[in-house]
């Protein structure tokens, strides 16, 4: 509530953003309560990003510390690039979630707390000596103590539900308490409820009647004198949906079949962050998609590259452990020059790590997590709206190039959402090419490694096809023939040859583009995820009237053709990456171009205040 | 469509060690699939690593020799993609028992319509001469100086209990019932698994003597054939089931009728199992032929059965309303 100062006469008052986190147990429904509250912002219209942050157990030991499970959202009146530093409003449902959060809640800001959770058990189990609502710890917050469970069970009682499952619509209490706080539509969540619990009347009531309770309570509750309304953002004209990363992605697969005029195939091996995008392309086989949950990661990768030779548009999905078992079958796409889309949703490793928070640590990994010389595309997913477009950008280079194509997101940009501004799908790009349907030799003969002048890829004649019987695999190629080879000059060339196939894609794909200052001391890169806060913080810089430039990539290997210009331009370069400074290694190995880094590995994204802290730190250096 | 076997001969140099059983199975190979009449387009044969996945190469259709272990991955990937095709593995007792068994008995499992040609020749042949997940028991070989502690597979055991749909084993030497063979499980709609007795003239030479050896097959050769009692050595010994047990016994000391009449066809595997543990490895009387042959759907009709079902009722994709999907509001200039 960045408006403090409105008058207090007035029971609602407008402000222009509002950052709100709700926590509790991982059993508690947070993670539901906080993608309603959002759907509900979207269709309100006001531009928000989301931040879901849970641990990787399913039901960690309740009323623990490890068991909190958070979802923060920001929605604001105006273009906004990141869920927010540090939450305005804070709901917090047991001990463990007050303690777990209360040091990020803005001083000042909104605490409401379910009392009931507070009992002795619940403090020890959270690691309190002293009751926080009682022992005057909480002072300078403003404190709602509402006593959610004795009126969610109050609430639902003659709906039929009964023991355990009586408090489970707690969260449904918090979220109609925070719709009446905030002025959120009813309707959707009413109408999402409806649909969700269809078969389950009794459950369906209860969340209802607790919602509603939640909303009454405010109403009626002396403790809240004050409700607040953050109108809808003023965003580029169009129809908008509020869409995660990991969906937008899926969906982006479909497109990027629909464009290329092929089937999808999509093998994979369920994985934390990655897993949603087996789910929802598994709910679209009307669409003539094809999931195939694999008996592990090699099997996936495997699977799809059996589906390349085909002719499906084929495409494999992991995050980092899964990597690395595909490693060698994707070297494999490589040497058989097959089109392939290789998704790693990127969590904080290394090994199993922590696979529910965020990192970008498996940047070199895809670039050169290969044996032998084997180049191939790396692109990266800058935000999850971005997802879609960069998905079809993944197949176009994959098909147009006869090649494997690595595309990088992240735990946060799958997990978390934001609106989308949607296209016009008549207007998506035509990425089809054609199957080899003829020989190709003057002698009639079918040469699968004769390329194209342009693309160097090779033709990709698929089996069905009458005349152009071939054999691939992995053994080395002879050039034009396909035939094994080991000649020694003959290596060198397919080596070189298969470097400047991809290389040469740098004169196929858009130049990065600079927002802020051609004059400024200091350009800000950036790829994949930290999109948001650089922006966030370059905006706030220059609105000091400092001068400062960013640039985010989204192909990283090879990088746009202007990069190298871009770079000479400004005599600083800050690389904040979630990494301890990989795209800062590969910038500075290619271009020999000393860089500054702003790097951080704690699971979480960047906030804005770290980016812009870092940039104030080197301008005035460099004053 | 008529083919030879000239058909199916590709330009490149058979590259085998002079004598080696691959050679005798590409030939029955070849003549089989030129007898078929399958217009080799349609044809795909999906390989490893080992000596026995250069197979490929050799095979005038589509094919592709790819990483150790991963064909039945990569041909199921196919096979779910493009039922139209005739998908081939050929692999071998390393490529597929060992660094690739996952594959194996996922493949089996899910029941693709993927013919798998396992090559057992009881050694590693291409990296010259290690003992593999089916050599005996106290073999010696380069990595076993003092003789292998690792108990072998049996597998035809192994792809039973994988819950292959079609199971049978075959030796290189024997054209005609290998051809057999190969003709069952082209035929069979599924997964067909067929073990090939191969022999290494290199590494592991008579491995299979007691199969194959002009007199030692007489007594040791048991072959499975549909409708009939399992007698071999002329007559003179017979096969039993007893006690949840198959047994070898004398034909003259049983009531013929307590002689085991073959059926693959059972849908329950016991008997079909216990016909596979008579030999744990060609040392003594094992049988060759069909174990097991049953209908199940396969992988790539139910893939596709799915699929029209979901046209039908949601109708076909529309990407528009698909991005719409979860609800939508406008934002006008």
């Amino acid at each position: 509530m960045s408006d403090e100062t409105a008058t207090i006469e007035s029971p609602t008052r407008e402000i222009d953003k509002v950052v709100i986190r709700l926590a509790g147990d991982s059993g508690d429904g947070m993670q539901l309560a906080g993608a309603r509250f959002t759907d509900a912002s979207a269709l309100f219209g006001n531009d928000l990003a989301t931040l879901p942050n849970f641990p990787a157990e399913i039901r960690a030991p309740a009323g623990t510390l490890p068991g909190v499970s958070s979802f923060q959202v920001q929605i604001a009146d105006f273009d906004i690039l990141t869920a927010g530093d540090e939450p305005d409003c804070l709901v917090a449902m047991n001990p463990a979630a007050l303690r777990a959060n209360i040091g990020d809640l803005r001083p000042g800001g909104t605490l409401i707390v379910n009392e009931d959770a507070f009992d002795e058990r619940n403090l020890a189990k959270a690691g309190y000596d002293s009751n926080p609502l009682e022992d005057g710890s909480l002072q300078g917050y403003r404190v709602i103590r509402v006593p959610m469970e004795r009126l969610t069970k109050e609430a639902v009682k003659d709906t039929g539900v009964s023991g355990r499952d009586v408090l489970r619509s707690k969260n449904f209490f918090a979220l109609g308490l925070l719709a009446w706080l905030f002025h959120r539509p009813e309707a959707p969540v009413i109408e999402w409820v409806e649909k969700r619990f269809a078969d389950k009347p009794e459950i369906k009531e209860a969340n209802i009647r607790a919602f509603r309770a939640g909303f009454t309570y405010g109403q009626a509750t002396e403790a809240i004198k004050v409700t607040y309304v953050v109108p809808p953002a003023t965003l580029p004209p169009g129809t908008y949906t509020n869409v995660t990363g990991n969906t937008a992605l899926a969906w982006g697969l479909i497109a990027a079949a629909q464009c290329a005029k092929l089937p999808l195939f999509y093998g994979s091996y369920p994985i934390t962050p990655a897993s949603d995008i087996l789910h929802e392309l598994s709910r679209h086989k009307n669409f003539g998609v094809r999931t195939f949950q694999a008996e592990d990661e090699i099997a996936a990768v495997g699977a799809a590259i059996g589906a390349a030779f085909g002719g499906s548009l084929a495409v494999t999905g992991t995050s980092g452990p899964g990597l690395a078992l595909k490693s060698e079958a994707i070297s494999l796409a490589v040497m058989t020059e097959l089109p392939l889309v290789v998704v790693d949703v990127q969590r904080a490793g290394p090994s199993t790590g922590m696979p529910t928070k965020t990192e970008q640590a498996d940047l070199l990994f895809a670039m050169f997590g290969r044996h032998g010389e084997a180049p191939l595309p790396v692109l990266a997913v800058a935000s999850p709206s971005d997802a879609f477009g960069m998905a079809i950008e993944a197949a176009r280079i994959a098909l147009r190039y006869m090649t494997p194509v690595l595309l990088l997101s992240d735990n946060y940009i799958a997990n978390g959402s934001e609106p989308w501004r949607l296209p016009k799908v008549e207007e998506l790009p035509d990425i089809s090419v054609p199957f080899a349907s003829k020989p190709n030799s003057p002698d009639g003969r079918f040469l699968p490694y004769l390329r194209d002048l342009h693309t160097f890829a090779r033709p990709w004649a698929v089996p069905g096809t009458p005349g152009l019987e071939h054999r691939i695999g992995g053994l080395e190629k002879e050039a034009v023939t396909g035939n094994v080879s080991y000649d020694p000059a003959n290596h060198q060339l397919m080596v070189d040859t298969r470097a400047w196939k991809i290389r040469n894609i740098a004169n196929d794909i858009p130049p990065v583009e600079v927002e802020g200052d051609e004059d400024a001391e200091l350009l800000v890169l950036g790829w994949g995820s930290t999109l948001g806060s650089i922006r966030a913080a370059v905006r706030r810089v220059r609105s000091d009237g400092e001068k400062v430039a960013t640039a985010h990539l989204r192909h990283l290997n090879p990088f746009p053709a202007n990069l190298e210009d871009l770079l000479e331009r400004y005599p600083r370069v800050l690389i904040p990456e979630l990494n301890t400074g990989q795209l800062r290694w590969l910038i500075q190995a290619e271009f020999l171009k000393r860089c500054d880094g702003l790097n951080k590995v704690t699971g979480q994204p960047f906030r804005v205040a770290e980016v812009e802290e870092k940039i104030r730190e080197i301008l005035k250096e460099a004053r | 469509m008529t083919y030879t076997r000239a058909d199916f001969q590709t330009d490149q140099e058979v590259r085998w060690c002079p004598g080696c059983g691959d050679y005798t199975i590409l030939a029955s190979v070849q003549t089989f699939m030129a007898e078929m009449g399958l217009p080799k387009e349609k044809i795909v044969f999906i390989s490893g690593i080992g000596c026995s996945s250069r197979f490929p190469y050799y095979m005038n259709t589509y094919g592709m020799h790819t990483i150790h272990g991963r064909a039945p991955a990569i041909a199921s990937g196919l096979a779910a993609s493009r039922p139209d095709l005739s998908v081939w593995v050929v692999t071998g007792d390393g490529d597929a028992l060992s660094i690739g068994g996952n594959h194996l008995i996922h493949a089996l499992r899910r029941n693709f319509n993927i013919k798998i040609l396992l090559f057992n020749n009881q050694i590693y042949g291409l990296t010259k001469g290690q003992y593999s997940p089916t050599s005996e028991l106290g073999k010696r070989t380069k990595s076993t100086p003092f003789g292998s502690i690792d108990y072998p597979f049996n597998p035809i055991s192994l792809a039973l209990g994988s819950e292959a749909t079609f199971v049978a084993r075959t030796v290189d030497m024997d054209r005609t019932h290998t051809q057999q063979m190969l003709e069952a499980a082209y035929r069979h709609r599924g997964a067909a698994f067929i073990e090939i007795y191969q022999n290494c003239n290199v590494f592991n030479d008579k491995a299979f003597i007691q199969i194959t050896g002009k007199e030692e097959r007489l007594h040791n050769r048991i072959d499975l054939r549909e409708g009939e009692p399992i007698v071999f050595d002329g007559g003179a010994k017979a096969v039993v089931f007893r006690d949840g047990r198959c047994e070898v016994v004398e034909t003259s000391s049983v009531d013929p009728k307590e002689i085991l009449v073959h059926d693959p066809t059972r849908e329950d595997p016991t008997i079909a199992f216990a016909l596979s543990r008579l030999s744990h490895g060609p040392f003594g009387p094992t049988p060759l032929g069909i174990f097991r042959k049953v209908i199940r759907p396969t992988y790539e009709e139910q893939i596709n059965r799915q699929l029209l079902e979901a046209q039908s009722r949601f109708g076909p994709g529309d990407l528009d309303k698909l991005i719409k999907s979860h609800g939508t509001w406008q934002v006008s200039g």
